[in-house]
């Protein structure tokens, strides 16, 4: 981590301390259990909560961190950083976008978000964004007609405790590992999503809607619920490259499906990746993982990762119930120095499941990337099915690409089949595409969203414009 | 239009070309000749801007500026369009997708405005329509999975809907049946005139049987050893190429 951002959290929670008053924005750096107890305090969480803060907690302290991913960093901490740091008063950010850095504001530009939203991307105090409020009302209304609760995470926990509490920790178990012990002792606060029975949810939720989750920072909590045949897609992040003073994420993301239910689930996430030395970004450890629990259900995970330092996330399926499908599609693209260990897991328990992973990697530059996943099929999951696929293409000569395929098969009726492949952006089709007129930079745009094309027709119309433009905005000199 | 003066090129350590003098005027359709390996490819090439090449000596003038001075796209943008002999494939980018967005980045370079969706699709049905070919090419990847005369008629489409002012075709003949010569042939006919220039770059007369050119040269061994008018290709296919490899060296 780098030092400066350790001073500077160990310098701006000193100014507070611990006495300070409940209006105090930090915790002081360091993780034990009272800092658990005064996240759980500030949040005004019932008993049941805390103790599950702090039995998370306990078993994260005889946890050591993973190390078998192909990343390098040097070693985190954990007593230095801050676990604690209540939303910013909007007051204290750029009162109009001429505050805000015009290097960021370029980004926007390029990727065609309208004048309105960019100033709510760059964090300009909401009053100064035109309709916000009233187009979260008018959301907030819609859902509630069709039974949909969407909320904050901390609103569910005293809104709809039996709902959290059934299902909280019921996918990723908060000793799953060592990120997710960890996030499950400190998290701050997240999306909650339940759809009753019956319902399809009627519009895509993103959390882009819910101005307040924009602070909600470094140790995200997600449980997104689905009920007998009901449906809801659901969009994480922006296209905007968040500039977060916080180095270390550990998100948890928690999806259950019941009988016949599906969970569209898409990411992109553009988290500052450092500069071109290799200096800042954020290291994103995320475990994301969903449970096909009833018959029939589906749950399927879109990822463009263009963000990050570091990326070490592997959104998987446990397929349960008889006849449900998991699908993974990945795109995830690693310029100058990032690097990336990202992929799925499919476990096939329910007889009849399928599943489809498709992952494209892009790197460029120095950059590291890995595919790491596993398809598991038990003994009772006959007939079980599994297309994999998996693609790297390279810019340039100084990138990698891994791959690190695991099967595991214990039921001889299963098939599962694995393809992957390697390649280059030719001289040839650069040369070709130029010939009719494009630049350098359009045709390798052209040639890599051409790669991308599996996984971008799963996303969201809209997402995937933007995903194709932020692509080219991450590429950016990757050539030439 | 096109003034190639002592045009010498070479890749690596090997010179290829050992001063080419060619002259296209507007509207002209010119045909080289000549054997395997005579450096017919490397011309088109070279005109194309493609760095492979080094350019040793010489000077190409297009459209009165210095061709040599100008990128690769920036001689599309200028009109200049080079038919591929093996015609690369575009994994995922479908075909419609790619003219359009070659159409918007030449468009653009000129100060013109991007091209309608209604208005590029009707042009492109056309053109697909003089081409006999099927509405399923729209949406198929550039290339991908085409038969090599599926490749070359892919070829042709893009010249059609490029409208370039000077085409070079290189072997656009070879691997082509004859009534798959003939709709390319219709294809490059229907933009003759109106000022465009083309160079035609063939091993076989065939071709030529469909395009009538105004001009015939010869390039032996990096030389043109004999320019004629259309009966010189005739002469070519009675004779062959060996006569002039005593002369060449």
């Amino acid at each position: 981590m780098s030092e400066a951002i350790i001073q500077e959290q160990v310098k701006r929670s000193y100014e507070h301390g611990w006495e300070t008053d409940i209006a105090s924005e930090s915790a002081p750096p360091g993780l034990s259990e009272e800092t658990v107890r005064f996240i759980s305090a500030k949040k005004e969480e019932p008993d049941w909560l805390l103790e599950w803060r702090l039995s998370a907690f306990r078993r994260w302290q005889k946890m050591t961190e993973p190390t078998w991913a192909a990343v390098e960093y040097p070693p985190i901490d954990y007593q230095a950083v801050s676990y604690w740091s209540a939303p910013k008063d909007p007051s204290e950010g750029p009162q109009s976008l001429d505050e805000v850095d015009p290097k960021l504001l370029e980004t926007f530009e390029k990727l065609g978000i309208p004048l309105h939203e960019r100033a709510a991307l760059a964090g300009v105090a909401v009053d100064a964004v035109f309709d916000s409020v009233s187009v979260v009302t008018t959301f907030r209304e819609t859902l509630a007609e069709a039974g949909v609760i969407f909320c904050s995470f901390s609103e569910a926990v005293k809104e709809h405790p039996e709902l959290v509490r059934k299902y909280l920790g019921s996918v990723v178990p908060p000793h799953d590992n060592f990120y997710a012990a960890l996030n499950s002792a400190v998290f701050s606060d997240g999306s909650f999503v339940f759809v009753p029975r019956g319902v399809r949810c009627p519009m895509e939720l993103s959390t882009y809607f819910r101005i307040n989750a924009r602070n909600t920072g470094q140790f995200e909590r997600t449980l997104i619920i689905v009920e007998e045949a009901a449906y809801v897609s659901y969009l994480e992040g922006c296209t905007a490259p968040m500039r977060d003073e916080n180095q270390l994420h550990a998100a948890v993301v928690e999806l259950i499906a019941l009988d016949d239910g599906e969970i569209k689930y898409s990411t992109v996430q553009n988290w500052y990746p450092g500069d071109e030395n290799g200096k800042g970004g954020i290291y994103n450890f995320v475990t994301k993982r969903g449970l096909c629990k009833g018959a029939r259900s589906r749950i399927s995970w879109t990822q463009v990762e263009t963000g990050s330092a570091i990326t070490w996330k592997y959104p998987s399926c446990v397929l349960m119930g008889d006849d449900s499908v998991g699908e993974f599609y990945s795109v995830a693209v690693t310029n100058n120095l990032q690097q990336a260990d990202t992929g799925t897991k499919m476990h096939h328990i329910g007889a009849r499941t399928r599943s489809t992973v498709v992952s494209k990697g892009i790197s460029a530059g120095r950059s590291t990337q890995s595919y790491r996943g596993e398809i598991r099929v038990d003994p009772g999951a006959s007939q079980a099915r599994n297309f994999t696929q998996c693609d790297s293409l390279l810019l340039g000569d100084a990138c990698a690409a891994h791959t690190f395929p695991n099967i595991a098969s214990r039921n001889a009726t299963a098939t599962l089949e694995h393809e992957a492949t390697t390649s280059k952006v030719s001289e040839d089709q650069l040369f070709y595409c130029r010939q009719r007129g494009m630049s350098e930079e359009d045709a390798v745009n052209l040639i890599v969203n051409g790669f991308c094309k599996d996984v971008f027709r799963h996303l969201p119309m809209e997402f995937a414009v933007e995903a194709q433009k932020l692509l080219a905005v991450s590429l950016e000199g990757a050539v030439g | 239009m096109l003034n190639i003066v002592d045009l010498r090129a070479r890749v690596g350590e090997t010179e290829i070309l050992h001063g080419i003098d060619l002259q296209i005027q507007p509207g002209e359709v010119h045909a080289i000749m000549g054997p395997n390996g005579s450096g017919k490819s490397t011309l088109g090439k070279v005109l194309a801007g493609l760095e492979d090449f080094e350019v040793t000596g010489g000077q190409i003038s297009y459209q009165g500026e210095d061709l040599l001075d100008l990128s690769i796209e920036e001689r599309a943008q200028k009109g200049i369009f080079l038919g591929f002999q093996y015609p690369i494939e575009i994994p995922g980018v479908s075909n419609d997708y790619f003219l359009k967005t070659a159409l918007n980045a030449q468009r653009k370079a000129r100060g013109e405005e991007e091209v309608g969706t209604a208005d590029f699709l009707r042009q492109l049905k056309e053109a697909m329509a003089l081409l006999e070919m099927d509405k399923r090419y729209r949406k198929r990847f550039v290339n991908v999975g085409f038969s090599g005369g599926e490749k070359k008629r892919n070829e042709i489409l893009q010249l059609l809907m490029l409208k370039p002012d000077f085409a070079v075709l290189d072997e656009t003949d070879s691997g082509l049946d004859i009534d798959a010569l003939q709709v390319v042939a219709k294809g490059v006919n229907a933009l003759r005139g109106a000022g465009r220039a083309f160079l035609l770059i063939t091993h076989y007369e065939r071709l030529l049987r469909y395009i009538e050119p105004d001009h015939v040269h010869v390039l032996v061994e990096g030389r043109i050893v004999r320019s004629g008018g259309k009966d010189l290709a005739d002469e070519l296919e009675s004779s062959g190429y060996t006569e002039y490899g005593e002369e060449a060296r």
